[in-house]
């Protein structure tokens, strides 16, 4: 049985931890109420972009005309890409193993090809070091709040390897965001890109300067902002799910709490009820 | 609800909506090609944006918003740009925007080591940040009402 004091210093210390993980989960709160904003505020942008593609699809390509669209390229696929992007921290509950899970059963079970990494975050990053797998490029420190330019080194590191016939097919493994207690990993190909049903009703369009410059500078912002979308949604993902984790930590520290309390008395009554029979046990000695 | 031989027109970045309105008379646009005008009933258009001013008529209010790039696609009476950055005129800060041109003359006066890419970078940082003074200026000259924004300016 341990002490009185012992047990107390233990009741401080779990409540220093509890109202730390309290402030943590009203930090990440606050950065998710953000996340989801910028969430749904780049929805416009990647709804109309669609739109425009869309519309454009309804346009005839011949073979010839294929040719000069790289991005709409469908190779057989010998080698491919996935981007994977995760927090840069920890203490998010599992959803970092389950994002992680979710790009190695890809690379493991559903390419059957060659698979090389570009990793955005550290912990993606860290994992496949350590697994050894091949990295063509990772990226840090993306913060909270990233742009459009923020993502496009890590569009541009795949869109070059594809267009070089690196790889045939580039994957994003993310953690979409459901609600604040859901996230699920997902693996979504991004290219090549596969043309959305057409739906335009016009089939002749003016294109300044020219057909092929206007899509040849419209697909590659698609996948950017896929990727971007993609990118936002992971971060949502991540400060609901600390959230979650810190508000289930501050739970428990709250419950441990309860049960250090009811030793603590314990303690403290067997202690009294032993110092009193002592007492007891000297003055009838004494008698 | 929008009327026959009026214009919807809706401008958003990758980040935020930036400007939507209705029953718009006429767009200008900073086309790839020199600026070209939009009315109603316009034939469908897909066209790449240059850095300029784009201009917004409604009801003999005029709207004025910068844009850097990006695309515009007519079809029938809906008017889609897809900007790679926009700012309402009335967003645009003089003073940074000013900062920011100091610092890319500086920058194209010295020429540092970086070469070729340093100087495309300049050059760029300089043109638009000459846009934005050119635009805002003008703006804070004339002070004109402009469509939705109310009272709040």
């Amino acid at each position: 049985m341990p002490s009185t004091r012992e047990i107390r210093r233990r009741i401080r210390s779990v409540r220093n931890m509890s109202q730390i993980t309290r402030a943590m989960e009203m930090v990440s709160a606050s950065k998710m109420r953000r996340a989801q904003q910028n969430v749904t505020a780049s929805r416009p942008y990647s709804e109309r972009i669609e739109e425009v593609i869309a519309d454009l699809s309804a346009i005839e390509l011949d073979a010839d005309e294929m040719n000069q669209f790289p991005l709409l390229q469908q190779r057989e696929v010998k080698r491919s890409a996935v981007i994977l992007i995760t927090p840069d921290k920890g203490l998010t509950g599992s959803l970092n193993s389950n994002i992680i899970r979710r790009a190695t059963r890809y690379v493991l079970h559903e390419a059957n090809v060659p698979v090389e990494v570009i990793a955005a975050g550290k912990k993606g990053r860290d994992f496949m070091i350590r697994t050894h797998q091949e990295i063509a490029a990772e990226f840090t420190a993306i913060g909270d709040r990233p742009t459009l330019d923020d993502i496009r080194p890590i569009v541009e590191v795949a869109l070059n390897d594809f267009e070089s016939g690196k790889v045939d097919a580039v994957y994003v493994v993310y953690a979409k965001f459901v609600n604040t207690l859901s996230q699920v990993p997902e693996a979504r190909q991004v290219l090549p890109i596969r043309r959305p049903e057409g739906r335009g009703t016009y089939t002749d369009y003016i294109f300044e300067p020219s057909p092929v410059e206007v899509l040849n500078a419209l697909l590659p912002r698609y996948i950017e902002v896929q990727v971007y979308q993609a990118m936002l949604e992971s971060i949502a993902s991540e400060h609901s799910a600390r959230m979650v984790a810190m508000r289930n930590a501050t739970e428990n520290a709250k419950d441990l709490v309860t049960d250090l309390s009811l030793s603590y008395n314990k303690a403290r009554q067997s202690q009294i009820t032993r110092e009193v029979s002592e007492i007891a046990a000297g003055a009838n000695a004494l008698r | 609800m929008a009327s026959v031989d009026k214009l919807t027109v809706e401008i958003v970045t990758g980040e935020r909506i930036v400007f939507t309105e209705e029953n718009v008379d006429m767009v200008v646009a900073p086309g790839i090609e020199g600026s070209l005008g939009i009315l109603p009933h316009h034939a469908p258009l897909v066209t790449l944006l240059s850095e300029g001013e784009l201009r917004i008529t409604k009801a003999g209010h005029e709207e004025s918003i910068v844009v850097f790039g990006g695309f515009m696609e007519v079809t029938g009476d809906r008017v889609i740009v897809l900007a790679d950055t926009a700012e309402r005129a009335e967003e645009i800060d003089l003073a940074r925007a000013e900062a920011a041109r100091q610092t890319a003359e500086r920058s194209l006066r010295e020429r540092g080591p970086g070469g070729v890419q340093d100087l495309a970078v300049a050059e760029r940082a300089m043109a638009r940040s000459a846009v934005r003074l050119r635009i805002g200026q003008r703006r804070a000259g004339r002070r004109v009402p402009t469509i939705g924004s109310g009272s709040d300016n």
